[in-house]
């Protein structure tokens, strides 16, 4: 053996290790990037305009995020279910109560008001999976205008906000079930009978939108987790999928995922708001509930492949998409065939009185899609795009009728994939719940952004991407960054609304707005003191209010600009107050003055070149 | 002397002759044109600058003043001009928007007297008043903005110098461009002076040739 063979092996070692110390391990695929010719798509240059708007569901941020499309640039944060100093939110008096008790909620699914079945323009509605509450937006200011809730006998408003075709309601399906009504105890371990979960008819006033709590329907206590509403064949219908079907109450990951298949509910809200009419609910804390055990042709069960997450109606109302996250297909339903199924009995069995659709009856069939299918849109050209959370891709596949070539092999109407980055949850295409989808972007909303930004440290932001579905091939246009956390989102074509930016005085109904000096003034009613005040570039009327320590203060304070833009705030020392009004708008905030002393207070929103010397001082007197 | 004389009594006697049938059809198209006037706007004066793109107009009218943007825009003046100190501008304080529809009425009933038993000496007062009274309405409308820019608060938050507001044109002031132009009340108007003395050339020629 030569005395250089130690050398030779060391060597021969040194040079594979070198060969081998650049590779990834197989599979790995280096970070895609960007085709930099399919910036032009998404640039909208300074001055111009973005042709979509965007709304966001902010999660359990609580709030709306508008951004512009295609740019995917945020615009504006709408505050809903929590504080915004920003916007003053959540500290005058009216923000205060609508918000009750709570400062946080937990934003899900964003829908925008319908008529005939496409977007009206008027409200947004979104829910609050976490206090069972949800909120009107309305588009003519982008203000919260009302939180409905908590809603009775509801728990988890996960499966919300479904507007049906002309917004006769807002559907909402409970995630948790518990004791009803709510405030009972029971030991979770009596799940099966104690526990009880419920689809509620949200009621909106036509003429301005007002929500109500309609009539309710008794469910088994699966925990309901997404859904749609019918058009056209399936007008008047709504649907939900469901885990937990085993209705377990503990270790759910492992329990609740024992069957092969869940139940979807097949709801015929139409037929539920009648049987209410004719009187066959009965009231359960100050609701009329149907129960389905009682009143035949309300809800239907429909087994779909395990542990579903989305259930999309397409553009026509005839095909609905289930998808189950632990099966790698997604099931196509023919609701034609729902409907005669349900003519003709074809049921297996029933679940506490409520008929189970026979599976094979009504499948169309079930396209491998891929791993991890959530959620379904469609572009109104007879593709349907699934998120595949697993894979982190988004399938493009054709709807039904297919060909009987198709149909032997559903692999084939799965016709492109496009890789997401990652894990992707919901996905959007403009108008995909409406009978005319805008088709043109799909947003792509993923949960994981781990390293496809400059580092942020362990708080990390959720990543939404831009695809243009306009070709035969999606294409990748654009990567945005939000605060978590979207869930799903709507995108509504930018001049389909024309929102005012200023409240036109004629309109401020506030009974203590004052417009000019000569109607300012502080009033002192024993240890209360009213204040009605002006706010006007450069200067708050009056600049000096003098209370006592331990007052119970009320400013009443008037924004008397009417032109875009010129917001001024009122921040108060010390006191954590800070509210902001808008052109034309009066808002009312209450405090009690602290300990004795001088506060000064300032416009906090930059108004004007003497903004600075917008300020005044709270005496507060011992 | 004697050629003199007959010179004036030959414009006299033109002077004293009617107005002719050109003349009077012109006339009433006149009066019909000075009556519109009046209700159409005379004068826009606008302001622009980066943050009001879309400008900030006030239109004067013979009788009122038509703020844009629904009226805003004159609460949008008064506001940026509380800064240099300059008085409000209010319709109230505009005795002209009182005088000149009155004063318009007149000029229309002259007008249409001329119409009817109208003499060709009528035309010359008519035209001659109604130039004073353009020039008048236009000098006072300039000393107007003249007193607006110049009667500055002298505790104003930020000095300028007093300035003299373009009466027709454009001009910078600090971040603004104001513009000053003539709209179609003020063409209605001098289309009023122009066949007015259409009116009395064509009077004047006919009386000639019958005179001579």
């Amino acid at each position: 053996m030569s005395k250089h063979f130690p050398l030779f092996v060391g060597a021969s070692l040194a040079v594979a290790l070198l060969a081998t110390a650049g590779c990834n391990p197989p599979g790995a695929r280096a970070a895609v990037a960007g085709d930099s010719s399919a910036a032009a798509k998404s640039y909208v240059p300074p001055g111009e305009k973005d042709e979509f708007y965007l709304f966001y569901s902010g999660g359990h941020s609580g709030q709306v995020y508008v951004a512009g499309l295609p740019s995917m640039r945020h615009i504006s944060t709408i505050p809903v279910f929590a504080p915004y100093p920003a916007t003053g939110y959540g500290f005058d008096q009216e923000s205060k109560q609508m918000m009750g008790r709570f400062t946080w909620g937990d934003v899900h699914h964003p829908g925008l008001s319908q008529r005939g079945g496409k977007y009206d323009g008027r409200w947004l509605f979104v829910n609050d999976n976490a206090n069972n509450r949800i909120a009107r937006i309305d588009l003519r200011d982008f203000k919260t205008r009302q939180i409905l809730g908590p809603i009775p006998n509801s728990s988890g408003n996960h499966g919300s906000s479904f507007v049906t075709e002309n917004s006769e309601y807002v559907l909402v399906a409970s995630r948790f079930s518990v004791p009803l009504p709510k405030g009972r105890y029971a030991d979770p371990s009596a799940y099966k009978t104690e526990f009880n979960g419920m689809v509620s008819g949200i009621k909106v006033d036509p003429a301005n939108g007002t929500m109500s709590v309609g009539w309710q329907v008794l469910t088994p206590p699966f925990n309901w987790d997404l859904g749609s509403t019918g058009k056209g064949p399936s007008s008047g219908w709504a649907f939900w999928t469901s885990y937990n079907s085993e209705m377990a109450h503990e270790t759910l990951e492992a329990n609740s995922t024992q069957g092969e298949r869940d139940y979807a509910a097949i709801v015929n809200w139409r037929a539920a708001e009648q049987a209410v009419k004719e009187g066959k609910a009965t009231m359960l804390d100050g609701v009329p509930v149907l129960d389905p055990a009682k009143v035949a042709g309300v809800i239907y069960f429909l087994p779909v492949p395990k542990s579903p997450h989305g259930i999309d109606t397409d553009p026509s109302g005839r095909w609905i998409a289930a998808s189950g996250k632990l099966q790698p297909v997604t099931s196509v339903f023919d609701f034609e065939k729902i409907q005669k199924a349900i003519a003709a009995k074809a049921f297996d069995g029933d679940v506490r009185g409520i008929p189970v659709i026979k599976y094979e009856a009504v499948i169309e069939g079930e396209i491998p899609v891929g791993l991890g299918p959530l959620h379904t849109q469609y572009d109104g050209k007879g593709n349907a795009y699934t998120s595949l959370y697993v894979e982190s891709a988004v399938a493009k596949w054709t709807l039904p009728p297919w060909n009987d070539e198709q149909k032997k092999n559903l692999n084939a109407v799965v016709t492109d994939k496009i890789p997401v980055h990652f894990n992707i949850g919901h996905l959007v295409v403009g108008g995909s719940d409406t009978k005319e989808p805008y088709g043109k972007y799909l947003v792509a909303m993923n949960k994981l952004s781990k390293g496809r930004h400059i580092s942020v440290g362990p708080s990390q932001p959720e990543s939404s991407q831009l695809i243009d579905i306009s070709g035969q091939k999606m294409a990748m246009l654009y990567e945005a960054y939000t605060e978590p956390e979207p869930h799903f989102a709507q995108i509504l074509k930018a001049d389909a609304i024309a929102p005012i930016e200023v409240y036109p005085k004629a309109e401020n109904q506030h009974p203590k707005a004052a417009w000019d000096a000569s109607q300012t003034g502080v009033t002192r009613t024993g240890n209360k003191v009213e204040v009605k005040m002006v706010a006007i570039r450069s200067r708050f009327l009056p600049d000096k209010i003098e209370v006592k320590a331990g007052d119970e203060v009320t400013i009443h304070v008037t924004n008397v600009e009417q032109t875009t833009d010129m917001i001024h705030g009122l921040g108060i020392i010390e006191h954590d107050m800070n509210v902001v009004v808008d052109p034309g708008e009066t808002k009312t905030v209450k405090f009690v003055a602290g300990k004795p002393g001088v506060y000064p207070f300032y416009c906090t929103n930059f108004c004007s070149a003497l903004h600075q010397e917008m300020q005044g001082y709270l005496a507060v007197k011992p | 002397m004697t050629r003199t004389t007959s010179r004036v009594s030959a414009m006299h006697g033109i002077l004293d002759r009617p107005v002719n049938r050109t003349g009077r059809i012109l006339l009433l198209a006149a009066t019909l044109l000075l009556l519109l006037g009046g209700t159409l706007p005379l004068w826009r004066i606008s302001l622009v600058a980066p943050q009001y793109a879309e400008g900030l107009t006030l239109d004067m009218y013979a009788y009122q003043i038509v703020a844009g943007n629904k009226g805003q825009d004159l609460a949008e003046i008064n506001t940026l001009n509380h800064y240099i100190g300059m008085k409000p501008i209010a319709q109230a304080d505009f005795l002209e928007m009182k005088v000149l529809p009155f004063a318009i009425g007149i000029f229309a009933l002259l007008a249409l007297r001329s119409v009817v038993i109208g003499r060709i000496v009528t035309l010359v007062d008519l035209s001659v008043l109604f130039l004073y009274f353009g020039v008048f309405s236009l000098g006072s409308f300039a000393y107007r903005l003249y007193t607006y820019g110049h009667q500055l608060d002298p505790r104003a938050p930020m000095k300028i110098a007093p300035f003299m507001p373009v009466v027709m044109g454009s001009q910078q002031i600090a971040n603004f461009v104001q513009t000053s132009l003539p709209l179609a009340g003020t063409i209605c108007m001098t289309a009023f002076l122009v066949l007015l003395i259409a009116a009395l050339v064509s009077s004047i020629r006919q009386a000639r040739r019958e005179v001579l």
